[in-house]
């Protein structure tokens, strides 16, 4: 494979054996320890996204692996006009893998067209984020044994996170899968996202109702509902906390249900939650790293 | 009005009234030193009312671009006063520098250098997708 942008940059054989890998590396964290020694991977943050450079960076070190690399723009040369191509060509010269994240959409396939060297899309502003839907994959596999034949609802901001439309395509893929898709009005799913169900043959429902949805769920992805998505003030207040997932709306849940959160998280999901056994997005943190351990793997191993 | 004016050229026929003007401005004809005649309501069979753009050259460029502002325009090539090819403009599967991308999120606002390309994503619904940000095309 030479770089990843998008999620659907992977089939589902290769997504299949990364988990794979990802799981042996759980199991056998000694057997991975040097298998990257000598190589380096350069984190370009053209923004910063603290969660998700030392997701990169401790993934690389645990293989045995270097980094090198700058955490914002302006202690790069894109702060002096440099432009991405230029960017990776040079670091190209110094580095075996790139991961890099830049506010701008596109960028990374950019730099996958003049980098030398495979290039990991670590975000790009809002649009794709490969490596998330990974560990959320990952973590769902983890945990229920599988990532087919789930009833999984989707809650809070469905109209703008792009975490949740890759995570729908992505679980589309995999046969019997249902999703309860759970959202004020003003944040439903795009069209074009429920085309691509449709086009799939995956059944979905929608619903304004989490408390409602919540007891046919076997994974429950949450999302944050920002302020600045909602025209007034008014409706913000009105609705914030019909998403926000407390102790008492887990009632009537499944004793299985696995709650996930791409973090960081505001409100959302109450504290109190956090105890509770059926909690995973820390798990899914944890998942990312090794996820991105075993994409690195493969991706340098693969070129051999 | 015939083809007969024309010895080596195209003649761009069948457009949508009101178009053609469009179509002109979209191949740059302005630019060309040749005779070029753009054709306002003529009468169609077809439509009632038609645009016609004739060209005295093949002009460099891929006129399957067309298809994205109209499939049913119909394109003549004529070589030597006769008619050697007729077809309607196939989408393009991809598009470089015709399109701008609009998206202030798009790379390209801020690599200047950088081609604006979009590629087909859903040929029923005419639609095209930046590379780059995925944004759906303008319309021109
Ligand atoms: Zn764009």
């Amino acid at each position: 494979m030479k770089s990843l942008i998008s999620i659907m940059d992977l089939d589902e054989r290769d997504i299949n054996a990364l988990m794979d890998t990802a799981d042996d590396i759980v199991a056998r964290p000694g057997a991975y320890a040097h298998k990257m020694a000598g190589k380096k991977l350069a984190s370009l943050f053209f923004e910063p996204s603290t969660r998700t450079r030392l997701s990169f960076e401790a993934a690389m070190y645990e293989l045995g692996g270097n980094v090198i690399g700058f955490s914002e723009a302006q202690s790069s040369s894109a702060a002096k006009g440099e432009s991405v191509a230029d960017t990776v060509k040079t670091v190209s010269c110094y580095a075996d893998i790139i991961a890099m994240r830049h506010p701008k959409e596109g960028a990374p396939l950019v730099a996958s067209q003049s980098a030398t060297v495979p290039v990991i899309n670590a975000g790009d502003g809002g649009h794709n984020h490969p490596t998330q839907t990974l560990a959320d994959l990952f973590t769902i596999r983890r945990e229920k044994g599988r990532v087919s034949g789930l009833t999984v609802g989707v809650c809070g901001d469905l109209k703008f996170g792009r975490t949740v439309h890759s995570l729908l395509e992505a679980l589309s893929r995999y046969e019997g899968n249902r999703f309860v898709m759970v959202s004020p009005e003003e944040l439903k799913v795009p069209s074009y996202v429920k085309q691509h169900l449709k086009n799939n043959h995956v059944p979905y429902t929608q619903t304004t109702d989490l408390s409602q949805a919540l007891p046919e769920l076997d994974v429950l992805y949450m999302t944050r509902v920002q302020k600045e998505r909602f025209f007034n003030e008014a409706d913000y207040i009105r609705l914030k906390d019909s998403y926000v997932l407390t102790p008492q709306k887990l009632e009537g849940a499944k004793g299985d249900l696995i709650i996930m959160h791409p973090l960081p998280r505001v409100n959302e999901i109450s504290v109190a939650i956090d105890q509770d056994p059926r909690a995973c997005y820390f798990k899914q943190v944890l998942n990312g790293k090794y996820m991105r351990m075993a994409l690195i793997l493969m991706m340098l191993e693969g070129e051999k | 009005m015939n083809i007969d004016a024309i010895r080596n050229g195209i003649v761009i026929d069948h457009i949508k009234a009101g178009d053609g003007m469009r179509i002109y401005n979209f191949l740059n004809l302005g630019a060309l030193d040749c005779s070029v005649a753009l054709i306002k309501n003529a009468s169609s069979t077809k439509a009632g009312k038609k645009d016609i753009i004739k060209v005295d050259r093949v002009p460099d460029i891929d006129l399957n671009a067309l298809g994205f502002i109209d499939p049913n325009i119909t394109i003549n090539i004529i070589r030597d006063s006769v008619r050697v090819e007729k077809y309607h403009p196939e989408l393009p599967m991809k598009m470089t520098n015709i399109l701008i991308c609009k998206n202030p999120r798009c790379i390209t606002t801020t690599e200047q250098e950088l081609p604006h390309v979009f590629v087909l994503t859903d040929r029923e619904k005419h639609e095209y997708r930046c590379v780059y940000c995925e944004s759906r095309a303008p319309a021109l």
